[in-house]
């Protein structure tokens, strides 16, 4: 099976007053092509950060200490501005997460979606035709109408419809979702997972898909990632991760889900303990700290262990934990 | 848009009528009589009061402000008794220099102010950002009639490459633009700082925004994304000013026809307030407030124009 996006070791450290934030620690994940590859993990975690590094799009502070993201076996960690630029749109393009502030509010729908066309060759009346026919595709009722439409004009589910016409509109090969569902209510979210699905399947691209919603990750994922403190603690398919998880933070994860609660509770469920410095991260296991299952080995960096592949664990005690 | 239009345009009347209306009361009650300066320390109490009574000065407030608007809306803005001539001629030969001036000052901020806050933003801690920010600073701070003055020194007297006094040749427009650069750059010169700082302000903002992400994101060339996605929310704050800050040029547009020796009407009310030739005032200052709000409205519509949000904001 080729790959569309594999990013080996990468780390990314931002300057800050306290010293270098190292926000990503050797992060190592696979989109195959084709599959849609689900990222989760709580606020902080840098999956943020990983779509900045992967799009090169870091604030100024950010650099790029290691590792390497191969799209489509091109090496683009290193790739120069210019094709980058090339990439960008074309190769690889985003929906991001606020719908209403995604898109500029000055310029027309119409405009917004003629302009990332800028590489073809094609007259402005087929530009026009080929916008109205992608929104027309997502879903949008009066497709050529919505064209002259500014944003401020749509409601947040139309303006996503709008922003995922935009990232499908070139044919990407791999099509980055930065939770782009967590703006919209449940509704809507179930309608944007479902045209994504058919949008992958009609132009078989990757989609990278982040979250922190497990139910959606569960709902639209081949395989899910799990990243921890800006480390991958486990990867693997998606009903392999969530129904026997092998390492003890997807576990509590898991658990701390309010989707899976029967019934009322005073407090919802929360793992006790909070996030490690990022600027100064223990040795050993990132998640030691807040780990039921933590022994003294676990002061020591925990292997890669393999469940049953791709599925793998960071966890010394990836075995128990699996069951 | 056409209600937004219909909406300001209903506003831009009332500011009119309320402030010319709040002018003309302080104007009649502050001490001074134009009796004593028209007929001179020698006229009898009986010319006075005729007079008086002529220019219906015994009346009180209230009648002379409505006698006042009869007659501005029936088209007659009074007569300059000084001269011997309607008010409308006097305040309708100065207009079209002062317009000049105040849209040649509007133009060099504009243009020069958008220019140097968009390039300053984009090469943030430049030399060239460096330098224009102390520049503006410093302009904003010179008084107007101070850079007009040292204007006229330098590039008139010393370098002569300006000229020096008048509005140039009736009729010839290069004539006229000519005699125009030095007080327009004169005035504008303090608004090129100050826009050029909102720009660059606005600017670094807007350059933060999701949307520039999602621009870039999509590969736009870096000129498309700064130049055109960027500036057109970024100018929008700037346009504003703009449209208030007509206010105070008009203001120092007094002071650059005095230094320059301009017709106008800023030079027009300068001499008729010494003079308390109420009707010439009341002329100029109805015309000067009416320009001022017809160039709020021009920006707010422009603003309307350029920023689609505002248009549906009622």
């Amino acid at each position: 099976m080729t790959k569309t996006l594999e990013v080996e070791r990468l780390s990314v450290t931002y300057a800050t007053r306290e010293g270098g934030l190292q926000a990503l620690r050797e992060v190592s994940l696979e989109v195959p092509a084709g599959q849609i590859v689900g990222i989760v993990g709580e606020s902080g975690c840098g999956k943020s950060t990983l779509i900045g590094a992967l799009l090169h799009l870091l604030p100024e502070n950010a650099t790029r200490t290691g590792g390497s993201i191969r799209l489509a076996d091109e090496e683009i960690a290193t790739a120069s501005p210019r094709r980058l630029r090339d990439l960008r749109g074309q190769d690889m393009s985003v929906v991001f997460q606020d719908p209403m502030t995604s898109l500029n509010p000055v310029i027309s729908i119409g405009r917004q979606m003629r302009d990332i066309q800028y590489r073809d060759r094609i007259g402005h009346a087929e530009k026009n035709d080929r916008a109205a026919a992608m929104l027309a595709r997502v879903g949008m009722p009066d497709p050529k109408g919505k064209l002259s439409a500014y944003p401020h004009e749509l409601s947040g589910g139309m303006r996503q419809r709008v922003a995922i016409a935009m990232a499908a509109m070139m044919m990407p090969k791999l099509l980055i979702a930065d939770e782009p569902t967590t703006a919209l209510d449940a509704t809507l979210e179930i309608q944007i997972i479902e045209l994504l699905k058919e949008i992958q399947k009609e132009i078989g691209c990757a989609i990278l898909f982040i979250s922190h919603h497990l139910g959606v990750i569960a709902e639209l994922c081949d395989r899910v990632v799990v990243m921890y403190a800006g480390e991958v603690v486990e990867e693997g398919a998606v009903e392999e991760v969530f129904l026997r998880p092998a390492h003890p933070y997807t576990q509590k994860l898991i658990e701390c889900d309010p989707g899976r609660l029967k019934r009322k509770v005073a407090s919802l469920p929360s793992i006790p303990g909070s996030l490690p410095d990022l600027t100064n991260p223990p040795a050993g296991c990132i998640f030691r700290a807040r780990c039921p299952y933590a022994t003294d080995i676990c002061i020591e960096r925990p292997p890669r262990v393999t469940l049953t592949p791709p599925h793998w664990a960071a966890c010394h005690h990836a075995q128990e934990v699996h069951g | 848009m056409l209600t937004y239009t219909l909406q300001r345009v209903a506003l831009a009347l009332a500011i009119v009528f309320v402030a010319i209306s709040a002018l003309f009361t302080i104007m009649v009650t502050l001490p001074g009589d134009p009796t004593t300066v028209l007929l001179g320390p020698r006229a009898t109490p009986e010319i006075r009061a005729e007079f008086r009574l002529q220019m219906g000065l015994d009346n009180p407030i209230y009648v002379q402000l409505a006698d006042f608007w009869g007659r501005v809306l029936a088209g007659d803005l009074g007569t300059d008794y000084y001269r011997n001539r309607p008010v409308a001629v006097a305040v309708f030969s100065a207009l079209p220099h002062t317009t000049a001036l105040v849209f040649g000052a509007i133009f060099w901020s504009a243009s020069l102010g958008i220019v140097l806050g968009a390039f300053s933003a984009d090469n943030r801690n430049s030399l060239l950002d460096r330098v224009t920010g102390v520049l503006s600073v410093a302009f904003i701070a010179a008084p107007s009639f101070v850079v007009a003055l040292y204007a006229l020194l330098l590039f008139s007297v010393t370098l002569r490459w300006f000229p020096t006094i008048g509005a140039g040749e009736p009729g010839d427009i290069g004539s006229r633009l000519y005699h125009l650069i030095l007080p327009s750059l004169a005035i504008g010169l303090a608004w090129v700082g100050y826009v050029a700082r909102i720009v660059r302000a606005s600017m670094l903002e807007t350059l933060s925004e999701s949307y520039i992400r999602t621009a870039r994101a999509f590969g736009l060339p870096r000129r498309v994304v700064i130049y055109n996605y960027a500036l057109r929310v970024a100018i929008l704050p700037a346009v504003q000013v703009l449209g208030v800050g007509i206010g105070g040029m008009l203001s120092a547009a007094v002071f650059a026809e005095i230094v320059f020796s301009r017709p106008g009407i800023g030079s027009l009310i300068y001499d008729s307030v010494s003079g308390r030739n109420y009707p010439v005032v009341m002329g100029s200052m109805l015309v000067a407030i009416g320009f001022f709000v017809t160039c709020a409205l021009i920006a707010d519509l422009i603003n309307a124009a350029l920023d689609p949000r505002h248009r549906t904001k009622s």
